[in-house]
């Protein structure tokens, strides 16, 4: 199993952070990770993305043209990334702000309202664990209770409390998902 | 009769001190540095800290500091000395750190770093040697040269709308939070030289104790930068330096 | 006992694999894309569990100059920075390898000349590997490509800085430093007491104690003879270095007909370009130095034997490909791929300049 994956959108969307949770489940089943974020003053606002790679076997390069899995969440991350899921891979895109929806045929393409979903549960952090339940959904390349034992992990204590609406998060974004 | 004869240990009222090597000294005949170094030594000596001292020599006439006081040194780049001793006292807490740095080496290319030491108050001592000229490299422009001086680079005189104005160090250090002690001293008379060995002692002791930043300035002669005789060195010194470089304690916490 | 695995930084890795190495100290100045060393240093507070001193400098000048000193009274100390916080440094490594003092260095290279970018590039080769300061000296240079290495080789470099007296640096860039992959930090050391310190550098600045002659930490030498004589040991030194400290990785080089040599997080790229490649029935193989001085030569030639070209793509105009054309004493034809300035190639772009190559 080798999954390439991009994530793509604002700054401030939890994209690279989402990226992190991702990445740590791959550590917590005992497989190779690399996380190599867009870094610099574009974290501060402007686009943000984040390649993530799982792999069962050692990692080549981080920098890649092409992914079996692009998450894009805003409309400069669609048009970046569209043309860039190989054939056959995964597309899946946040509807809140595309005025362009994806065009091509050769891919899986799946839509998520997380960002109403955000605005019916009054929480707009929630925001990148429904996106990476929905993620999961489609592509189960990590279970969800080593999502869970990743956050234990890598949380302080102080935020433990949080965890739970996490998971709820994430298996709400699993809803989400529509083809 | 042999002069071991005649020295006995009790009538002995004076002696070169044991952390003064024999190596000949390069300085200038009338130079300060000379006296300074002896005054370290002894103080050393007394405070019997040989194997806790470490002293920095510059870049600069002293960078052969290490050649006559008995003791480690770590030489350090033109104007770092104050890092270097920062990264000393941090990692060996328990020894006696000192820098020993011209005008040069303290007030123009190492200015940046002397001021960010003493800032945070690191527990070092600065012997700092103002003789408002450079020595080692033939007697050009230092930032301590009075206005009106004659130097290599300043060939009629230091002028304020050429060359800027002599840089004080002394109360820019005082206002500093993190030095405890800055004082300026001189060793031209005997009285001046006794007096200049308490301010080292005090620094030193500052240091082992922990109080933070001191600064000793020595103000000091440079007879063949200046072009005089020892002796009138000191006379120009007393008329001149003085004026701009009073004598005395800046701050004693 | 389970070993410690975790994801993080390159740049954290360091700065964790220096607590456990048992450091004494760390000297550092902010810069981007390294300022996460200082940072997590800062937030572990090893001065409260193993008593490593960490301290932010004033300047790179003023840090370089901290190690200096800290490596003179024998201590192990560390200072990182980026391509031009190393431009700044430049003075006190020539004095620290003139001191031979044991010093680890790091740079997380990013795009020049100048000010430059924040984005990764692998420009500062040539001051790494030939000079950077003035006079006729050398660094233990070691290239790591992944988060792993970022963490082993902290402990490799302090380990061979000891070991020959001499300045370590490890060549990170942008990649390294700010991916995020799986690490095995290793187990915590204790630091050395002073009784050992001293016993392993007899030569430090630490106080004279009584009988020993004084250490004096310098590198003026004003005889010219005298100095000569300095520099012939230190020459003598990087012979033996040159002799027996060669690190590299060769993937697929046994019956490669196209080489590629490639450092750092650009080697990772051409691991792809080579799989790509085979998939494809190419005969491609790779070379990785892990050492960039001493540089493989030897291994290079050695992988090159029957090969018909060799690309080196560098995040730079061209710089470690003179050391590749030395090592092949241009018996093979020896091409640059690079990406300048901070932008990094796709391993498409790499693999189609390998097929120009191929086809010509």
């Amino acid at each position: 199993m080798k999954k390439e994956i991009i994530i793509a959108g604002f700054g401030g969307q939890g994209v690279l952070s989402m990226g992190k949770i991702l990445a740590y489940s791959g550590l917590m089943e005992d497989k190779e990770v690399t996380w190599l974020p867009s870094y610099g003053p574009e974290q501060r606002g402007g686009t943000a993305n984040v390649t993530v790679i799982i792999s069962d076997e050692r990692i080549s390069s981080p920098i890649l043209d092409s992914y079996d899995v692009a998450v894009v969440l805003n409309q400069q991350s669609l048009d970046k990334f569209e043309s860039r899921v190989k054939p056959g891979g995964v597309l899946i895109y946040d509807s809140y702000g595309i005025n362009r929806v994806p065009e091509r045929t050769d891919i899986a393409v799946y839509r998520v309202n997380a960002m109403d979903a955000t605005f019916e549960m009054q929480n707009v952090r929630a925001f990148n664990m429904l996106i990476l339940g929905a993620l999961l959904k489609v592509c189960p390349m990590v279970a969800v209770e080593s999502v869970v034992k990743g956050l234990e992990k890598t949380l302080p204590e102080r935020h433990h409390h949080l965890i739970p609406m996490n998971e709820a998060a994430l298996r709400r974004g699993m809803e989400l998902v529509n083809e | 009769m042999k002069p071991e004869e005649i020295i006995q240990q009790g009538e002995c009222v004076y002696k070169k001190p044991t952390l003064l090597t024999d190596t000949n000294m390069h300085y200038c005949p009338g130079c300060s540095h000379g006296v300074v170094h002896k005054l370290i030594a002894e103080v050393i000596e007394e405070m019997g800290a040989e194997d806790k001292a470490i002293g920095v020599s510059p870049v600069g006439c002293a960078v052969f500091a290490y050649n006559y006081i008995d003791i480690d040194w770590v030489q350090a780049a033109h104007g770092r000395a104050p890092s270097v001793a920062t990264a000393l006292k941090r990692l060996n807490p328990d020894n006696l750190i000192f820098t020993y740095q011209g005008d040069g080496d303290l007030a123009a290319i190492g200015t940046c770093e002397t001021i960010h030491a003493a800032n945070r108050g690191e527990n070092i001592a600065i012997i700092f040697i103002n003789n408002a000229i450079y020595g080692m490299t033939g007697g050009q422009m230092a930032p301590t040269t009075l206005l009106g001086m004659k130097t290599a680079t300043t060939p009629y005189g230091r002028r304020v709308d050429l060359n800027g104005h002599p840089l004080v160090m002394a109360p820019i250090m005082a206002q500093l939070d993190g030095t405890c002690y800055v004082t300026r001293q001189s060793v031209h008379t005997p009285a001046a030289v006794r007096k200049a060995k308490a301010a080292i002692r005090k620094a030193f002791e500052n240091s082992m104790a922990g109080k933070g930043t001191s600064m000793v300035e020595i103000v000091s002669t440079c007879n063949s930068g200046w072009k005089l005789s020892p002796a009138k060195s000191n006379e120009w010194m007393i008329e001149n330096m003085f004026k701009k470089y009073p004598l005395g304690d800046l701050k004693n916490e | 006992m389970e070993s410690d695995i975790r994801l993080m930084k390159g740049n954290e890795a360091l700065a964790h694999a220096m607590i456990r190495y048992g450091a004494d100290g760390y000297f550092g100045y902010p810069i981007t894309p390294q300022s996460e060393v200082l940072e997590t240093l800062e937030a572990e507070m090893p001065w409260e569990t193993t008593g490593m001193v960490v301290l932010q400098a004033e300047s790179e000048v003023a840090a370089v100059n901290m190690v200096y000193a800290g490596a003179g009274s024998g201590k192990a100390v560390c200072t990182s920075s980026s391509s031009p916080g190393m431009s700044l440094m430049q003075e006190g490594v020539s004095y620290i390898a003139a001191a031979e003092l044991p010093v680890l260095l790091i740079n997380c290279m990013r795009g020049g000349p100048g000010l430059g970018t924040i984005q990764p590039s692998q420009a500062d080769y040539f001051q790494t590997t030939k000079g950077g300061g003035h006079g006729d000296y050398r660094l233990i240079a070691l290239a790591p490509s992944s988060v792993q290495e970022m963490c082993d080789f902290v402990a490799l470099g302090w380990d061979l800085a000891f070991k020959y007296r001499n300045p370590a640096i490890i060549l990170a860039d942008g990649i390294v430093g700010q991916m995020m992959e799986k690490v095995v930090l290793p187990e915590q050391r204790p630091r050395r007491t002073q009784e050992e310190l001293i016993k392993q550098c007899p030569w430090a600045a630490t106080g004279r104690t009584n009988g020993r002659k004084r250490n004096v930490i310098t590198s003026l030498e004003l005889d010219a003879h005298a100095m000569e004589i300095i520099n012939n040991n230190l020459q003598a030194k990087y012979k033996l270095i040159e002799d027996n400290e060669v690190r590299y990785e060769a993937l697929n080089c046994d019956d490669c007909e196209y080489l590629l040599v490639a450092f750092g997080s650009m080697a990772r790229i051409c691991e792809k370009v080579m799989e790509m490649a085979r998939k494809q029935g190419l005969k491609v193989g790779l070379l990785r130095p892990i050492t960039l001085w001493p540089f493989p030569s030897k291994a290079i030639a050695e992988a090159a034997k029957n090969a018909k070209g060799i690309l080196v793509p560098e995040l730079s105009a061209g710089q470690m490909i003179e050391d590749v054309k030395l090592a092949v004493n241009c018996k093979v034809e020896v091409r640059h791929f690079g990406r300048l300035g901070g932008v990094v190639p796709n391993p498409d772009e790499v693999l189609e300049a390998l097929r120009n190559m191929m086809n010509e």
